[in-house]
């Protein structure tokens, strides 16, 4: 069963959960950029967490589904149609072969990720199917491009239907307030930057991509310098060089850096930074400890596996 | 003050061994990552060894930070009684000069030696990979020849061709990807350094040696 893609977004391309273990050796775990987002998207399936989605970013993209399939999309950012018809997110539903789902981007974010009951089979590199088109790891995905999909064990739209309740998706707003761990450079930076960390709200660039996302904000000065021995990186990590503007790493990131981090994102946090639009969206640093990033975490990851299925007359009319 | 230990948010920690870049300092960190891969610790995922730094990423729901900072000390007091160390050494042959290297005699200008004598030099030394990063497969070498130091290029080149052995200030490197950059290019290796379809993926891994060998014959220019 495939997917034809028959317009592509400006970034689209496979994503799983990402490929561990070569950090070392330079090359980033990649995986998607609104991980949140991709583990409901194949929860709704009920795929195993680790299922491939498409990632589709930035601009409309659009999919003629090939085969009867179970599907769903999670985002921020787009409306999506099947047929013509529009159609929520967070919801997975019945298309039938022949049937072409829209992407229409609207305001609210970047991303949107499409699971399918199955999940995606494209080509694994280094036990990972995520694509790292800057490493020659696959490359970002064209008009015309197939997607073929693995076997499904759902066979009809009475599979359809289920969805992630409002309470539990992620809270996608234009203020955004992330959590950050201080450190590892945090004491380099003068007290005024610091104090200007926690209190002014960051807009994104549009030189943001997925490696990184720019931030632009009163300059952050540092004490004596930015240039430090290069030192790994991990995603989420606020870099600050010279010019004092931040840098929040994302899943492409360099592995390592020369230069001070302020802080780090929480990884329950680092979704609503990915959903951050250039120059509409405005971002805000709350200071957290580790213990409470840590439960946030918990609390992120309890809630994907919270999904709900409505009475039957409601999204039989879908 | 040294060894620091530092969160990188909830999922990692920053050891730092030192502030300064030495060999001594250096070798410490490849053998601790030796060690660390020996006694493994459950929950942690990867971890990242630089030039005198080690982060470690874990999973903060299978093992508590404190856990892995206690383990990553107790690694580094036990790897001081055990530097030794395994290596691999590996000899990479090298185009000089020509097409291949078409900084060759600006280096060679530079420091007011003969394109000849930079090969020799370049080749005379045994490299040792400090750390990787920057792109995936990229090694910086320690060890240059500080006769061949040469700053990097005014305007970066739009393309560097994959395998390109290039010097930057006191650094030199292979490009494993083509890709931009602004380093002098003195050579070309034949030599892949990066192959996502086929494993061994590294040809270098972190605390290798490295030496050049030239396979030219005849002159450099």
């Amino acid at each position: 069963m495939t997917l034809l893609i028959e317009n592509a977004s400006l970034i689209m391309s496979v994503q799983d959960n990402g490929r561990f273990g070569f950090m070392r050796f330079g090359l980033p775990e990649s995986g998607p950029m609104d991980w949140r987002a991709f583990n409901h998207a194949n929860r709704l399936v009920d795929n195993p967490p680790d299922n491939a989605c498409l990632e589709i970013g930035f601009t409309d993209a659009s999919l003629r589904v090939e085969k009867d399939a179970l599907l769903a999309v999670c985002g921020a950012g787009y409306q999506i149609s099947l047929k013509g018809r529009k159609m929520p997110m967070w919801m997975s539903f019945w298309a039938k072969k022949g049937d072409l789902l829209d992407f229409e981007k609207t305001p609210g974010g970047n991303w949107a990720y499409l699971a399918a009951s199955g999940g995606i089979c494209s080509q694994v590199w280094m036990g990972s199917r995520s694509v790292y088109a800057i490493g020659g790891l696959g490359r970002l995905l064209q008009r015309g491009d197939r997607i073929l999909i693995g076997k499904s064990i759902h066979r009809s739209r009475w599979d359809a239907g289920w969805f992630i309740p409002q309470e539990n998706r992620p809270a996608y707003d234009i203020d955004i307030s992330a959590g950050v761990v201080p450190g590892p450079q945090y004491e380099w930076f003068t007290d005024e930057a610091q104090t200007a960390f926690w209190q002014q709200k960051f807009n994104v660039t549009s030189r943001s991509d997925r490696m990184g996302y720019r931030l632009r904000g009163e300059n952050l000065t540092h004490r004596t310098g930015a240039d430090l021995l290069s030192q790994g990186m991990v995603m989420g990590e606020i870099q600050v060089p010279p010019d004092g503007q931040p840098i929040v790493m994302m899943p492409d990131h360099p592995t390592t850096g020369g230069y001070t981090s302020i802080g780090t994102v929480c990884r329950a946090d680092l979704s609503l930074i990915a959903q951050a639009q250039p120059g509409i969206s405005e971002i805000s640093f709350i200071e957290i400890n580790l213990n409470d990033a840590r439960d946030k975490l918990t609390k992120t990851i309890e809630d994907i596996d919270k999904i709900e299925k409505p009475q039957e007359d409601v999204w039989t009319q879908l | 003050m040294f060894p620091k230990f530092n969160p990188v948010g909830e999922s990692a920690v920053l050891l730092e061994i030192d502030e300064e870049l030495t060999p001594a300092i250096n070798r410490r960190v490849h053998a601790l990552d030796s060690y660390m891969q020996a006694n493994s610790l459950r929950g942690v995922r990867e971890w990242v060894p630089a030039y005198s730094s080690m982060l470690v990423i874990f999973d903060p729901l299978l093992v508590e930070i404190s856990k892995v900072q206690s383990w990553l000390k107790d690694c580094l007091e036990n790897v001081l009684d055990n530097e030794a160390q395994k290596a691999k050494k590996v000899v990479i042959p090298v185009h000089y000069g020509g097409e291949n290297g078409p900084d060759l005699a600006y280096v060679a200008f530079y420091n007011h030696l003969s394109p000849g004598e930079v090969v020799r030099r370049h080749t005379a030394q045994t490299y040792h990979v400090g750390m990787m990063g920057f792109t995936p497969g990229f090694a910086y070498l320690l060890g240059l020849d500080s006769s061949l130091e040469t700053p990097r290029l005014k305007s970066p080149r739009t393309l560097v061709p994959a395998g390109s052995v290039g010097i930057a200030g006191g650094q030199t490197g292979i490009y494993p990807l083509e890709s931009p950059g602004g380093w002098q290019l003195i050579g070309r290796t034949d030599m892949t350094l990066f192959d996502p379809d086929q494993s061994p993926f590294f040809l270098l891994a972190p605390g290798d040696e490295v030496q050049f060998h030239a396979v030219n014959t005849g002159a450099f220019l």
